[in-house]
């Protein structure tokens, strides 16, 4: 998958080594495509707990129990999702037009 | 009691609210300033077009089915907005530098602009949507079933019903998704709307959940105890059904055209994405929190009869809250009719363009010209294809027979629209991924689709039960729920499973083995590596940049004169005062583009201001067009060049051709003058002495012979003065016959001796040293003793020594023989020199005997012969060389 680096401004072979802010984004970027993997983890899990029906050794997981769960892995996603949505809102910032720009050419 | 007529008069009112915002907001961007329109906020409410009715009261009877299965079907669509920087985030990029209108229109991009594949998507999803509207009007049909038949004082017909909803939604989406044409398939009302109707959901759902919790079970804790004790108390999922609609879901939350419509077609900004992916899952969890409780609460209240999908207005109407049941019904319908708009005017956009525009503009080619005329027929276009939609719709739900649970009819629209999903993904991510691969695989999908989960779904008047049973013709391994006889799968499971392995299996072994055309290639690689062609422009901030690059832009194509008169006129237009630079607007760019295009053509100057602009990037068709316009301009340019240098070739040769002429008419003067003087001499004394004759009465017989002598001689010289020159025209003009034969020089000196010294008083004494002359010649004797006699008879005639003597050397040298002719005389003068072998060129004119002409015929009898004659300076005497082949060299010629 091709990746767009925010900060390599100039054309040219990109640097080995980073900045430590930029090796920081680059960190949080990895993190923000890990999430849906994290994501599919967390709601893969409840396919392990006991079940009505197939198993009698165990007392199968209450439904609110469950949708507790479902709920809090979802609303951490969702929280963690924002979180890396605010912490890249500043230098998406220098490196895409300004809406104005964009709106411009839209009609035009 | 709410009466159907009551809903009706809110429905009305609540379209009628809709239209005044959509009106609103397209006025609002019209003037551009809805800043607040462009927001991150609608853009994520409009995403929510992905909640319909399913979702409003579909979710709820899933839940009382299913339990917590129903959380799938906004799991999946979490996941692939949490995950927006795997492929979001590339789908809208490429979606805003290619600038497509719809999936279809993606699809057939990425695949190299075949319009075949365009079609088969567009047919895919207008029947895999097919179910989906079905859903709608079966949802809003038993909404409004609740309130009648608590109603005694209702007529109901159920079909009448559906029949009127239909109607009222095809109204409904003309009126709202094709009441203008965009360029950019941009539709700012519609988005305004939806968002609306997103709230309106939203809000409608919470409340009749918050009412539910806290009016009915009494608590948090109550309603927990009371979900636990319910039927669906237990957690019991399939896990393969978890995960796999789960896959589906956020296959087909990508897939559906409304989904791309208003996620990448609608999109203003990509930064929204960076919002949206946040805030959308936040509104799935808030619209799907309450879902359970309503389930649970609604299966210990209502009977066992009641639909569960209706569990949202028939709890509240069960407990006498109709204002609150008629909130949950406006939610219901803001879901219903926003899909209805959206994905009925994504549908039409795919027809009329992919499928109606390319029928009618070759049916009638050539006259695509008038715009108006093409608005015209677009604009029908949709609006039949959205009431073919919604006809579609309609006999869907006829066939199915209106009993099926929301959720699963949902599933099957689902598993039909996913089969897009193995081209798109490799269109995005696999260079490699082709055309003919991405047909077989969407025909493979599609056709197992229909068979395995459509045609089962419309019930047994489509396909019987002994097929369902045994497979058609007996073929038990064709049955349409246990293909190749692997049975008791859940169907929804059974049809996801194969479609999309075999689709996939398909599009990549043909993939592989198939080879793409270049327009492919090319666009597979602008797809692919979108980051790196796209424009990701960087220091184009604010307008001022702009309008200036604009300037230097315009200023090198057009002339800086021009350039700053257009951008003069057009600041004055915008009201700006005192040389400022006009505003970047989408008016000044248009005229501006075809102003450059004037000069650079139209694609080439689409492109250059694209690229200032920034945002989209330069398409392939775009270079290509590009290309084109450079190779004309190219090959107009060298056609030019060509023609001018056939011109100053032409021009030279003119010049040359007329100097020439210039030349030789002064030679010709010239020489006419120096003719008639020559042969003006002897006739005056010819006509004097025959005058004298004539009219002298007395002369002497010796007199008369005299004057006849002298007559006589005249003629004579005249004669050989015309020989001479005819002898000259004739040799000059090279079509003298020469006489080639052999003998030796000395023959031929002995030949030109004796007869240019007969006959003078004092005759020079000629030196010959004859053991030298014995060479064997090969040429025309009697021209060379011609020579050599003229040129013995000038020594003869010019040599001023007492005792006048000539000198014949002969010698060789380098394959060429030499005769010089060398007399004791004063010779020539220098400057006289090169003049002698000039016509009528005399050294001195009172020794003036022939015509002088004689040494010119020589020269011109030499130069024939393979020789020369040539004077040479530097001897003490007259000197004259004559230079000849020897015989064996000339006959090796």
């Amino acid at each position: 998958m091709s990746t767009e680096d925010p900060d390599s401004g100039t054309s040219g072979l990109p640097p080995v080594f980073l900045e430590r802010q930029t090796y920081r984004r680059r960190r949080l970027m990895d993190a923000a495509r890990l999430l849906p993997l994290l994501g599919v983890g967390l709601f893969a899990i409840p396919l392990l707990w006991p079940m009505s029906g197939n198993s009698s050794l165990t007392e199968p997981v209450k439904t609110s129990g469950a949708a507790i769960y479902l709920f809090i892995a979802w609303a951490g996603l969702i929280a963690a999702s924002a979180w890396m949505g605010k912490k890249t809102q500043g230098w998406i910032r220098g490196d895409q037009p300004p809406p104005d720009a964009g709106r411009a050419q839209d009609h035009g | 009691m709410a009466t159907l007529n009551l809903l009706i008069l809110v429905c009305l009112a609540y379209v009628i609210l809709l239209f005044g915002v959509a009106f609103i907001a397209d006025r609002l961007a019209a003037t551009g300033r809805s800043t607040w329109l462009r927001s991150p906020l609608v853009y994520t409410l409009s995403l929510s077009i992905y909640c319909t009715a399913w979702t409003f009261y579909g979710a709820v009877g899933y839940a009382a089915r299913s339990g917590l299965e129903y959380l799938t079907i906004y799991l999946g669509p979490t996941l692939v907005m949490i995950g927006w920087w795997w492929g979001l985030r590339k789908l809208v990029r490429i979606g805003r530098s290619q600038r497509v209108t719809s999936i279809a229109d993606l699809i057939s991009s990425r695949y190299g602009k075949s319009n075949l594949l365009a079609v088969c998507v567009t047919i895919l999803a207008v029947i895999g949507v097919t179910p989906y509207i079905a859903l709608q009007l079966q949802s809003i049909t038993l909404s409004f079933g609740v309130f009648v038949d608590s109603d005694a004082m209702g007529e109901y017909g159920e079909h009448g019903v559906v029949f009127w909803v239909a109607i009222g939604l095809a109204v409904f989406a003309i009126l709202f998704g094709t009441r203008n044409l965009d360029a950019n398939e941009r539709h700012h009302g519609v988005v305004t709307a939806v968002a609306l109707e997103a709230v309106v959901k939203l809000v409608a759902l919470l409340a009749v959940g918050i009412f539910v919790v806290w009016g009915i079970a009494g608590g948090v804790q109550e309603t927990l105890v009371r979900i636990d004790t319910s039927r669906i108390g237990e957690w019991q999922v399939d896990g393969g059904r978890w995960m796999m609609i789960t896959f589906l879901s956020a296959a087909a939350f990508v897939c559906l055209p409304r989904m791309f419509q208003v996620m990448v077609v609608e999109n203003d900004d990509e930064r929204h994405l960076r919002t949206a992916a946040w805030a959308f899952p936040l509104y799935l969890l808030l619209i799907s929190l309450f879902v359970v409780p309503i389930a649970a609460v609604g299966l210990d209240l209502m009977d066992q009869t009641d639909n569960p999908d209706m569990f949202v207005l028939t709890v509240p109407l069960s407990q006498g809250r109709e204002g609150l049941a008629v909130l949950a019904f406006l939610g219901g319908f803001s879901s219903a009719t926003s899909m209805v708009i959206v994905a009925a005017m994504a549908m039409s956009t795919m027809v009329s363009n992919h499928i109606v525009m390319p029928i009618w503009l070759s049916s009638r080619s050539g006259s695509a010209s008038f715009s108006g005329d093409v608005r015209h027929v677009i604009l029908l276009a949709r609006r039949i294809s959205i009431a073919a939609i919604m006809a579609l719709g309609y006999f869907y739900y006829r066939l199915s027979g209106g009993g099926t649970a929301l959720a699963s009819i949902g599933l099957i629209s689902f598993a039909g629209i996913s089969q897009i999903l193995p081209a798109l993904v490799g269109g995005l991510f696999w260079r490699g991924a082709t055309r003919t691969g991405a047909l077989a695989g969407l025909t493979v999908g599609f056709a197992l689709w229909v068979y395995t989960s459509l045609l089962p779904g419309m019930g047994t008047g489509v396909l019987s039960a002994s097929v369902m049973m045994h497979g058609p013709l007996g073929l038990e391994w064709l049955r349409p729920h246990a293909l190749f006889g692997i049975e008791g799968m859940d169907p929804i499971m059974h049809t996801v499973l194969w479609s999309l392995s075999l689709n996939t299996a398909a599009f990549c072994l043909v993939s592989l083995y198939t080879f793409p055309s270049p327009l492919e290639r090319l666009q597979g690689a602008q797809f692919v590596n979108v980051f790196d062609h796209s424009t990701s422009p960087r220091g184009w901030t604010g307008s001022v940049a702009q309008a200036e690059d604009l300037m230097i832009m315009s200023q090198r194509i057009l002339g800086a004169h021009e350039a700053q008169e257009l951008f003069h006129r057009e600041a004055e237009l915008q009201g700006a005062w005192g040389g400022h630079l006009p505003e970047p607007t989408p008016q000044f760019l248009d005229r501006l583009e075809r102003a450059l295009s004037g000069t650079v053509g139209a694609a080439t100057s689409h492109a250059m201001i694209g690229q200032i602009v920034g945002g989209s990037s330069v398409s392939v068709e775009d270079l290509l067009a590009v290309a084109d316009e450079s190779a004309q301009l190219l090959e107009y340019s060298s056609q030019l060049e060509a023609k001018s240098a056939e011109l100053a070739r032409t021009a030279r040769q003119l010049r040359e051709a007329n100097e020439k002429l210039t030349q030789i008419s002064l030679q010709k003067d010239a020489f006419l003058s120096q003719v008639s003087h020559e042969l003006r001499t002897p006739m005056t004394s010819i006509r004097a002495f025959s005058e004298i004759l004539r009219d002298a009465e007395s002369l002497t017989p010796e007199e008369k012979t005299r004057y006849a002598t002298i007559i006589h001689d005249e003629a004579l010289r005249l004669t050989r003065l015309l020989n001479d020159l005819l002898d000259l025209s004739v040799l000059e003009s090279g079509q003298v016959s020469l006489n080639m034969r052999g003998g030796t020089l000395s023959d031929v000196l002995d030949r030109a001796v004796s007869p240019a010294l007969a006959g003078v008083d004092r005759p020079l004494v000629v030196h010959r040293r004859k053991s030298n002359e014995a060479i064997a010649l090969y040429s025309d004797l009697d021209r060379l003793a011609q020579v050599f006699i003229n040129l013995i008879a000038n020594a003869q005639k010019y040599c001023d020594a007492t005792d006048p003597e000539l000198v014949i050397t002969v010698h060789q040298m380098g394959g060429q023989l030499l005769v010089d002719f060398v007399d004791n005389g004063s010779g020539i003068p220098p400057e006289a020199q090169s003049l002698v072998f000039e016509k009528f060129a005399r050294v001195s004119a009172e020794k003036a005997g022939g015509a002088g002409l004689g040494l010119a015929i020589c020269r011109e009898i030499m130069q024939r012969l393979g020789g020369d004659v040539t004077y040479l300076g530097g001897v003490s005497g007259g000197a004259f060389r004559v230079t000849l082949p020897l015989a064996n060299e000339m006959a090796a010629q």
